[in-house]
């Protein structure tokens, strides 16, 4: 069977290798309810100084260098350009964060941010809210290097105020030893001996993507009745004990601890995992197609004018194709970044050809975009999913 | 300056007053004020202005009654296992343990020193597929290959049990401790055996423990939601499980404010009636 989407040899031998911090922590990062609760002070910085910027970004999501606990790409950008950024990893959930800043976005008052990275469909919101301000394009030049694929989201069709920060794949995931086929549809995931031990996503539009994917549905136009439908068929397969947990990154160890043998995942973490066990485990995108959903970099709308000049220039920064290798070898998502690869050949050869971080045209071809939502839609679908999983 | 002595009461009362104001009373009046707003109409995600709907009680109840079932269920049976685990402890360790005592007790007390979801996080790996439990009944032919232990009910009343069982033992111990040793020893002198003085004389003294012990296990394992989160599946969610997610994933308030509510008055409609059975005035 062509496995065109599973890790390569060369990927593997050089993943073995490395101790990525992100995989490090992923243990104490998966505790779901203890960042929940761990979650406190509203983070940021409340001083914009003359010459900084403020980011607000996801945990483990940028290159770090453990021996001098500094992360180097964002020192050569103060060395280039004398701005000083600092650095929050307090991103942890979407509506978290939205719920931590909204207020004083509503009443204009600074969040403490200069750029913040929320995810498609929350950037959509922010968008519509007007929480957000439009790019100064001669200081975003680079801005052209955007992939084609992610040029144009419904949301912010001329990219005037958003640019992708990583590219994220959910597809399936699975134990090799237990699923020595590998798992391309659903049927090979709800397959006798998954039963009980399959884990699917919180993250709505990547779980009932992949299902409605797998239906036939196209995620450019889903309808209330098909997303129905593909959560029914989600609220079956837990009924009858099939679907074991829905979850957010704790599915990794419930795959490491045995208590899970199939997922619907996401690419970066699988890459990992797969890495940090000598290939018990592996991703792919399914036959009939998977998602793909980015994390973007945005200025809100309560940013100085210096603070977002120099946000601007950041974000022009993290889009020169050799900048942008240097965190997609560290973090192992979907570079967004025209060019990257080529750089890759010179920093690490082995990831330039990894379909995880730059996917072919081909693989790009199968995944797909969920729509996004009106705020009625958005409320009375997240309502049925978090009921098709007992809440 | 001389203060009247008739104050003095309420000046020492005056800090506990004040912060169960600022951290009790107003973000109570803040919830009951959110559990009656509706959406705005045409309004985004999370904007919800008052509109008196009460309605809003009525059907996050019947939405989720299987969940609010489910958490008196879980709690109840906590309760019941803790009950019966901590009594003998603390019936050991007040009149058995010698110069062991403060050992004992801190003992008790020793898994207060981690954090309660690090406590909870690890039982998940003990009762996981590589912990030592399940390949051991596996072996013994207790469960089937197919059976696990995590993601089940017995897994989140089992975690219950644990994390609430220092609430129950301490103040059975602190009642047991208390008791003379001469009624045990005037009951042996009017021909009472063993079980007798304990039925008779014993546990009657040992009631307020009981009740304080019960009440402190029940009231928090009714709103838990970790337990059910960590170690349970979409099957035994639990009302705390539900009012999270409404308020953080479907962005909710309203819901989830009604719910907090709703719970809030079940808990002490059923305390009440238990105190009033149990018959320990001097607690309330």
């Amino acid at each position: 069977m062509v496995t065109e989407n599973s890790l390569s040899p060369e990927a593997r031998s050089i993943l073995g290798a490395r101790i990525s911090r992100r995989a490090v922590l992923a243990g104490a990062g998966g505790l779901g309810a203890a960042g929940l609760l761990a979650a406190c002070g509203s983070g940021g910085d409340s001083a914009s100084s003359e010459n900084s910027v403020r980011w607000g970004n996801w945990p483990l999501y940028l290159d770090f260098d453990s021996d001098s606990k500094t992360y180097p790409t964002l020192v050569k950008f103060t060395e280039q350009t004398g701005i000083e950024a600092k650095y929050f990893e307090d991103y942890n959930d979407n509506d978290e964060f939205f719920g931590k800043v909204q207020a004083q976005l509503k009443l204009g008052e600074d969040i403490g941010y200069d750029v913040v990275t929320p995810t498609d469909w929350m950037a959509a919101r922010w968008l519509r809210l007007g929480y957000t301000q439009k790019f100064d394009v001669a200081n975003v030049p680079n801005k052209v290097n955007i992939l084609d694929s992610l040029a144009s989201p419904s949301y912010d069709p001329k990219r005037e105020s958003s640019l992708t920060w990583q590219g994220i794949m959910a597809g399936f995931g699975w134990n090799v030893e237990k699923n020595p086929k590998g798992i391309r549809t659903l049927d090979d995931l709800f397959a006798p001996q998954n039963k009980g031990k399959i884990v699917v996503l919180t993250e709505m539009r990547d779980t009932i993507g992949v299902i409605l994917l797998a239906q036939g549905v196209d995620l450019a136009t889903v309808t209330e009745a098909q997303f129905m439908n593909a959560v029914d068929f989600m609220a079956k397969k837990i009924a009858d004990g099939w679907i074991r947990g829905v979850k957010g990154n704790e599915y990794a160890e419930d795959l490491t601890s045995g208590d899970a043998t199939a997922v619907i995942g996401w690419s970066g973490d699988m890459f990992i995992l797969a890495s940090e066990n000598k290939g018990k485990f592996d991703f792919a995108i399914p036959e009939s197609g998977g998602t793909i959903s980015g994390d973007n970099l945005m200025i809100p709308s309560t940013a100085s004018a210096t603070g977002k000049a120099n946000a601007e220039k950041m974000i022009n920064y993290y889009y020169d194709p050799a900048v942008a290798a240097e965190v997609a070898a560290y973090v192992n998502y979907v570079c967004p970044v025209k060019g990257a690869q080529a750089e890759m050949e010179k920093i690490a050869p082995e990831l330039a050809t990894s379909e995880y971080i730059f996917p072919t045209e081909k693989t790009a071809s199968r995944l797909h975009v969920f729509r996004s939502l009106t705020p009625t839609e958005e409320t009375t679908w997240a309502e049925a999913f978090q009921k098709a999983q007992g809440n | 300056m001389k203060i009247g002595k008739a104050r003095v009461p309420y000046l020492l009362l005056l800090p506990g007053f004040a912060f169960l104001f600022t951290f009790f009373i107003l973000p109570i009046l803040n919830l009951a004020q959110t559990s009656t707003q509706t959406p705005v109409k045409g309004g985004d995600t999370g904007e919800y202005e008052q509109s008196f709907a009460f309605s809003n009680y009525i059907n996050a109840f019947v939405d989720n009654k299987e969940q609010f079932g489910r958490s008196f269920v879980y709690a109840t049976l906590a309760t019941i296992l803790a009950l019966a685990i901590a009594y003998p402890l603390a019936y050991a360790i007040a009149f058995k343990s010698g110069k062991f005592k403060n050992i004992l007790l801190v003992l008790v007390v020793a898994p207060f020193f981690t954090s309660f979801l690090l406590r909870t996080v690890a039982w998940k790996q003990i009762l996981g597929e590589e912990g030592f439990i399940v390949p051991t009944l596996r072996s013994l032919h207790i469960i089937s290959e197919q059976t696990t232990l995590t993601s089940t009910a017995f897994a989140v009343v089992a975690g219950m049990t644990y994390n609430f069982l220092p609430f129950m033992t301490l103040p059975l111990y602190a009642s047991l401790e208390r008791i003379d040793p001469r009624t045990i020893e005037a009951s042996g002198d009017l021909y009472a055996n063993g079980l007798t003085t304990f039925r008779r004389v014993t546990v009657p003294l040992s009631m307020p423990g009981v009740v304080a012990g019960t009440l402190l296990t029940f009231i928090p394992a009714a709103g838990d939601y970790v337990n059910a989160a960590i170690l349970g599946s979409p099957n035994t969610k639990m009302i705390g499980n539900v009012i999270e997610s409404r308020y953080f994933k479907i962005v909710d308030y309203p819901t989830a404010a009604a719910l907090s509510f709703t719970l809030m008055a079940a808990i002490l409609i059923l305390v009440t009636l238990y105190i009033r059975k149990a018959g320990t005035e001097e607690l309330v």
